[in-house]
């Protein structure tokens, strides 16, 4: 989408809403190397949301929106869960249908697009949760990526059902108490990053939101993969404050202490040699873009 | 969006687009001797469609596998098979959400398993085009046809018609296109026929021009915005309402749940013009009428010759569009009748009940035969029911035990 499209008519700018003169005026459709650092200084492509006070899950949204390397280009696809509660108020086309089937519609809209705009970059994301990505919608994940189809998936790994209530998901880890696991979960968290790689994922990165500058680079990172080579897997923590019983200032400290060494949510990616060779080329040249804009900036000082 | 018309261009395949109309009513016909299957696959070649998603189930494999063979030679933009009728119905709906024409096919056990999409696609108003050639959804696992299929999509929001021949399938594949994606309407259509009665038998089909094709469809006039990223997105609720408890809230989803039912009914007279009506009516002056729709109208017909040689006037009403329901029509049809006959190929006579639920004096409406689990209805147990219904001694037939 040009960003034509979204300017507004002089005689009709006063009447439209305000949120709306902000996104033509001050959001970064189309930035070259638009990023996390944009936030506070540009208009974000999501702000206000109807998530907890505190939920990681909502810094989340805030870094991955504002790492989407083409949001002008971009759909998103949701599930059933709290991250429905954030789509409607996100500023990029996002679609939601039912739960558990966002990678079969995620597979259809792809084609689509690939069909109506042939050479063009349109980017789809997946961003569901737990129970929709690895329980409800396990099959559909997969076989997207056994087709090697061209979009990227993110997990929100809260490790429960947490917009129901606090249910058990095979995302949880094993022995936790929880709703429908009375006695304790009692079998192992699922290796969805393993399985994403035996499944033909040619990027899959396990990590938590905790800092701002790595889910901008897996973002882009899973994000270009997926537009040139194929399916992108991002597993993030993003725990649910409210059914682990922690306070809402505690949620950037639970992913700090579950991202150690030690930890299930340690950093951990694989990336295959096809996108290794890509994202090298990439960074090659994201290098000489920014020693161009110093030279520029240089010259004009 | 395409400012001008299309027609005279050609497509993807080299076919030169054609007003819609004047390729249904005036382009010169060709009569092929061809499977129901087959007759899909001709429509779809002559559809202009961008995404058919496909999935083994009988009796729609042959027709779904067959227009994989119409993306090989390039009439159709992407095609694929998917991995099960719930993730197929999905996957086509990501493919209309990102403005494609879309078409599949299912059957019977698929068409239940796909089901939490149907009511998804009318509230998301995808124009999405489904075959559905019914078979037993029953167990013990049963292949054989079956249309208890149907009475699950009447309440689904989609649009729902009842093919009784090949010809018709033909004809209102291409139509149905233009009916569904009308602005007013933008609905999904099931495009429901009998199972192997229809699919697996060969038929004389008058066939369009191969070298004409419908227009393109253009996602720009659907009534919600398509997710391209071709037009600004607007961040539509400051305050979902999906799972509000509020007055605003459910107020949304009332007014939208209403909106999609009249624009099932905003179809109505475009079906009824596309269609030439939504019921055909023969002998309407009849005491006895047949009122059926898909292949058990065509048993009634024989029925009909049955029973006039035993000197019996017997009218026929078929129904070819179930939703719209087309109940002033059949209202109309009836309103002479002593007798309505609703023979049907399922064990819950569905059919029947509709109709008694829209007819004054709905004791005229005797409900059967009924045949299912893959049985034939032969003409004779028509026109014996109707004698018997009647009060008339029929001879009795073999191996009915009376």
């Amino acid at each position: 989408m040009s960003k034509e499209r979204i300017k507004i008519a002089p005689e009709m700018f006063d009447i439209m809403p305000e949120e709306y003169q902000d996104l033509v005026d001050r959001a970064t459709y189309g930035k070259e190397g638009r990023g996390w650092k944009d936030i506070g200084t540009s208009k974000e492509l999501i702000e206000e949301h109807s998530l907890c006070a505190g939920c990681p899950e909502s810094m989340a949204f805030r870094y991955i929106l504002a790492s989407l390397p083409a949001p002008e280009d971009t759909v998103m696809v949701g599930s059933t869960g709290c991250t429905s509660l954030v789509f409607p108020h996100v500023g990029v086309h996002n679609i939601h249908s039912l739960f558990g089937n966002q990678n079969a519609i995620a597979s259809g809209l792809k084609r689509a697009l690939s069909v109506r705009f042939p050479g063009q970059v349109k980017d789809v994301v997946v961003l569901a949760g737990d129970g929709a990505t690895v329980d409800i919608g396990l099959d559909m994940t997969l076989q997207a990526w056994f087709r090697q189809e061209k979009f990227t998936t993110i997990c929100f790994d809260n490790e429960l059902y947490a917009n129901t209530g606090g249910q058990e998901s095979g995302l949880m880890q094993k022995g936790f108490v929880a709703k429908m696991a009375p006695v304790g979960k009692t079998f192992e968290k699922v290796k969805l990053p393993e399985i994403a790689r035996e499944s033909g994922c040619h990027y899959v990165v396990n990590c938590t939101v905790s800092k701002p500058n790595l889910v901008e680079k897996v973002i882009k990172n899973a994000i270009h993969v997926a537009r040139e080579i194929g399916p992108t897997y991002l597993q993030l923590y993003t725990p649910c404050i409210l059914e682990i019983g922690k306070n809402s200032m505690e949620g950037l400290q639970e992913m700090r202490d579950s991202e150690k060494p030690t930890e299930r949510f340690a950093y951990k990616e694989y990336v295959s040699d096809e996108a290794k060779e890509l994202l090298t080329e990439l960074a090659a040249k994201e290098k000489e873009r920014k020693a161009a804009a110093k030279k520029q900036l240089a010259g004009k000082a | 969006m395409a400012t001008q018309s299309l027609v005279g261009t050609k497509n993807r395949a080299g076919q030169v687009v054609t007003d819609a109309w004047k390729m249904m009513h005036e382009a010169e016909r060709t009569p092929c001797f061809f499977t129901g299957s087959e007759v899909i696959k001709e429509a779809i070649r002559r559809a202009n469609c961008d995404v058919m998603i496909a999935y083994p189930i009988t009796p729609q494999s042959e027709a779904a596998a067959l227009i994989g063979e119409l993306f090989a030679e390039g009439f159709i933009g992407d095609y694929f098979r998917g991995e099960s009728e719930f993730a197929v119905m999905s996957q086509c709906a990501g493919a209309a959400f990102g403005g494609a024409r879309v078409f599949t096919t299912t059957a019977g056990p698929g068409t239940m398993r796909a089901m939490e999409n149907f009511p998804m696609w009318a509230g998301a108003r995808l124009p999405i085009q489904m075959i559905v050639t019914c078979r037993g959804i029953n167990s013990p696992l049963s292949i054989q046809p079956d249309t208890l299929e149907i009475s699950y999509l009447l309440n689904t929001g989609m649009l729902v018609w009842h093919a009784e021949t090949a010809q018709d399938f033909y004809d209102w594949i291409l139509k149905g296109y233009m009916v569904s994606e009308e602005p007013d309407v933008h609905l999904p259509l099931a495009l429901c026929c009998d199972g192997f009665f229809v699919t697996h038998t060969k038929d004389v089909v008058n066939l369009t021009p191969v070298d004409m094709c419908l227009p393109p469809y253009d996602p720009y006039r659907s009534p919600v915005p398509c997710m391209d990223m071709e037009c600004p997105p607007v961040r539509m609720m400051r305050d979902p309402f999906v799972m509000k408890s509020n007055y605003i809230s459910y107020a949304t989803h009332a007014s939208w749940q209403q909106e999609v039912w009249a624009a099932v009914e905003r179809s109505r007279k475009h079906a009824i013009r596309w269609l030439d009506g939504l019921i055909e009516v023969d002998k309407p002056d009849a005491d006895i009428l047949i009122v059926s729709s898909g292949t058990a109208v065509s048993q009634g017909r024989e029925a009909q010759a049955l029973l006039e040689e035993d000197g019996i006037e017997v009218g026929i009403v078929k129904i070819k569009v179930l939703r719209p329901w087309p109940g002033d029509e059949i209202r109309e049809a009836t309103k002479n009748a002593k007798h309505i006959i609703v023979p049907e190929f399922n064990v819950t006579g569905w059919l029947a009940k509709e109709i008694r639920a829209t007819i004054p004096d709905a004791g005229r409406v005797y409900a059967g035969p009924h045949v299912c689990g893959g049985m034939t209805m032969p003409p004779e147990v028509i026109a014996a029911d109707i004698k018997k219904h009647l009060g008339i001694k029929a001879e009795s037939l073999a191996g009915r035990g009376s």
